[in-house]
């Protein structure tokens, strides 16, 4: 079941939520919003499932495979909602949670007792708590208590199944092993599924595609590895993992920052001020000048546990700069805390201002 | 919780205000009402029984609880409405209608019973239209239930309140995204969450009712075995200086109210102890 956004737009009591956001999400796909809060996100899956109304407008649609649901309610909608602080019934045991879609259809099409048993026992198996059925949700854990809402949702064999900052109360740890146990699960079920977060790493792991939102517009549209390798937007290069800011401009067919000059395609923007954005990793340090165009600057600080070793250094205008390199490339170097370095460049992406100094 | 009786805290002063909550509810309640134990004992089982089975005593005690029944009920429901719409919706005056939920609680109850008798008699603003359809509130028992309900209303929009608050919308949003009807997501899911607290209201309201004397003796009439409340005959009998008849009665009473209000808790202490998981 594809689902398909246009041109919504919300207001909350002169507030823009949403301005004109359209979205094609493919059948099968899981699908992230990503986006700081405020941004609009929660409004738009809440938007899709039907728990919220769009701003009356004659373009505005929302379309399940290509058939308008925006006059339906959320009940009529077959969606499966999983929210942020699971809203599991406290007094219902988890076998009555997750049997609960089931139990209020009405008469001609409720499946009988039997069949209810039946497919709560075979979900407590998909979500591997096949022992907890008695139990009332809060003998649970977190993450546990999650998994149940995810059963619950499905129970009703959604058409689309929103998830709404589905790890975001849960801690570290349980975060990481419950959204790989979400892809996991998405691959056996298939069921297209959009899911809110304010994580990028979380977005960047378990999406198919990643819509970055912000200040109530998308951004960006795009596989993980096209929103985080070829960012549209300044925000998205700046939300996505941490950066380096530089200011400079554009001086003929140039971009120059300090020392360095990168090849500009545009010779137009002659004059204009110019940013540049550099991931960490795309810097190099060097403890001695090796002929390439370079920045000193002074350690102020290693962090050495993790995947990498992080830098954070100090240049001549105090301006700080975030350096990562591989651990054996930071070991054979030899740096210590208060050394002066020289940073190269290795890749960088280039913003120009739109309007003229 | 371990085998040991006083386990250590953080939270200092555990044997204190024990001692001080032991000692308070003495003075204030355990000592006063082992007075009427007391006094009762002296009259002998036989006197007891005849005194406590008299006819025109068992008609209050019907009146009183079944009047506080009644009352009670009528309460859960509709202070029930009251309550939600106060918390739910914001409309022009809501800070008023909000205070005039306590106007029961404030009055002197003599003045709510002359107020009521006042309306609801054969004359009154109320009462002149009700008199052509047969229905006779004041100096009958329906005015004894009309009083009763009076008094009990702020305890059970007071209760609900904070409850219906803390009630996340979520779960109404859960419940519709599952498919449930609006009356389904009621029954189902509001209800249930709110049941605790309207146990509570709901046996503070009766309470109340069981004991109240002066907003009833105005609009009842006081007629023997029709509109004659407990407290009523209490206080005729103090009167007369029959004071072990008086505390006979109100030991009965007395009995009668705890069993009712322990079996109340019981059912509400069971619900919340589920929701929380212990036990």
């Amino acid at each position: 079941m594809s689902i398909e956004v246009r041109n919504i737009s919300k207001t909350f009591s002169g507030f823009a939520a949403l301005t004109d956001v359209s979205l094609v999400v493919p059948d099968g796909e899981l699908v992230a919003l990503l986006g700081p809060s405020g941004s609009g996100k929660t409004t738009l899956l809440r938007i899709i499932a039907g728990l919220e109304e769009p701003d009356p407008g004659p373009d505005g649609r929302i379309l399940f495979n290509d058939e308008d649901v925006a006059g339906r309610g959320v009940g009529q909608r077959q969606v499966g909602f999983v929210f942020q602080h699971y809203a599991l019934f406290r007094h219902m045991s988890v076998f009555e949670n997750i049997a609960f879609g089931l139990r209020v259809r009405p008469r001609g099409s409720r499946p009988s007792k039997a069949a209810i048993d039946a497919k709560v026992r075979e979900l407590l198996q998909l979500i591997q708590l096949d022992n907890v059925g008695n139990r009332f949700p809060s003998q649970l854990s977190g993450g546990q208590r999650q998994r149940v809402a995810l059963a619950r949702a499905l129970a009703i064999e959604p058409r689309v199944l929103l998830l709404d900052e589905p790890f975001g109360a849960l801690d570290a740890r349980v975060r990481q092993d419950l959204r790989q146990w979400l892809r996991r699960l998405h691959d056996e079920i298939h069921v297209t599924s959009v899911f809110v977060t304010h994580d990028q790493e979380e977005a960047l792991e378990v999406a198919d595609r990643v819509v970055v939102m912000n200040e109530g517009r998308i951004e960006q549209n795009g596989t993980p590895e096209e929103v985080f390798h070829h960012p549209a937007t300044e925000f998205v290069m700046q939300f996505l993992g941490h950066v380096n800011l530089f200011r400079g401009r554009i001086e003929a067919d140039h971009a120059v920052f300090g020392p360095w000059a990168l090849q500009n395609t545009d010779p137009a923007k002659d004059g204009q001020e110019a940013r540049m954005f550099v991931r960490p990793y795309d810097l190099d340090i060097n403890t001695t000048e090796d002929g390439r165009p370079a920045v000193t600057a002074t350690v102020t600080r290693i962090q050495a546990a993790g995947p990498t070793a992080k830098f954070e250094l100090l240049d001549e205008n105090s301006q700080p700069i975030r350096v990562e390199m591989p651990h054996d490339r930071f070991r054979a170097m030899n740096v210590a805390k208060g050394d002066r370095v020289f940073v190269s460049l290795k890749d960088a992406r280039v913003y120009v201002e739109d309007y003229v100094i | 919780m371990g085998s040991s009786f006083k386990q250590h805290s953080v939270i200092p002063g555990f044997g204190m205000t024990l001692g001080f909550t032991v000692f308070y509810l003495s003075l204030l309640v355990l000592i006063p009402l082992s007075a009427l134990f007391l006094k009762t004992a002296t009259m002998g089982w036989g006197a007891f029984w005849t005194t406590v089975t008299d006819p025109r005593v068992v008609a209050s005690y019907k009146l009183t609880f079944g009047a506080a029944l009644a009352g009670a009920t009528i309460n859960a429901v509709f202070g029930f409405v009251v309550a939600w719409t106060l918390v739910r919706y914001s409309f022009p005056g809501k800070g008023l209608i909000d205070a005039m939920v306590d106007l029961p609680f404030a009055l002197p109850t003599a003045v709510s019973g002359i107020a009521l008798t006042a309306i609801y008699s054969r004359n009154g603003w109320v009462g002149q239209w009700l008199e052509p359809l047969g229905i006779h509130v004041a100096f009958t028992p329906l005015g004894v239930g009309v009083a009763l309900t009076f008094i009990g209303l702020p305890f059970v929009v007071r209760t609900l309140q904070p409850a219906i608050a803390d009630l996340d919308p979520e779960y109404e949003e859960a419940a519709a995204s599952l498919g449930a009807g609006r009356v389904q997501v009621f029954l189902r899911v509001i209800c249930p969450g709110l049941l605790p607290a309207l146990l509570t209201g709901f046996a503070l309201a009766f309470a109340r009712a069981l004991g109240e004397y002066g907003s009833v003796v105005f609009i009842s009439g006081n007629m023997p075995m029709r509109t004659e409340i407990t407290p009523l005959l209490i206080i005729s009998k103090l009167e007369q200086y029959d004071y072990a008849g008086a505390t006979a009665i109100a030991v009965v009473m007395l009995l009668a109210s705890f069993t009712i209000l322990l079996g109340i808790n019981t059912l509400q202490w069971r619900h919340v102890r589920r929701i929380h998981g212990r036990g």
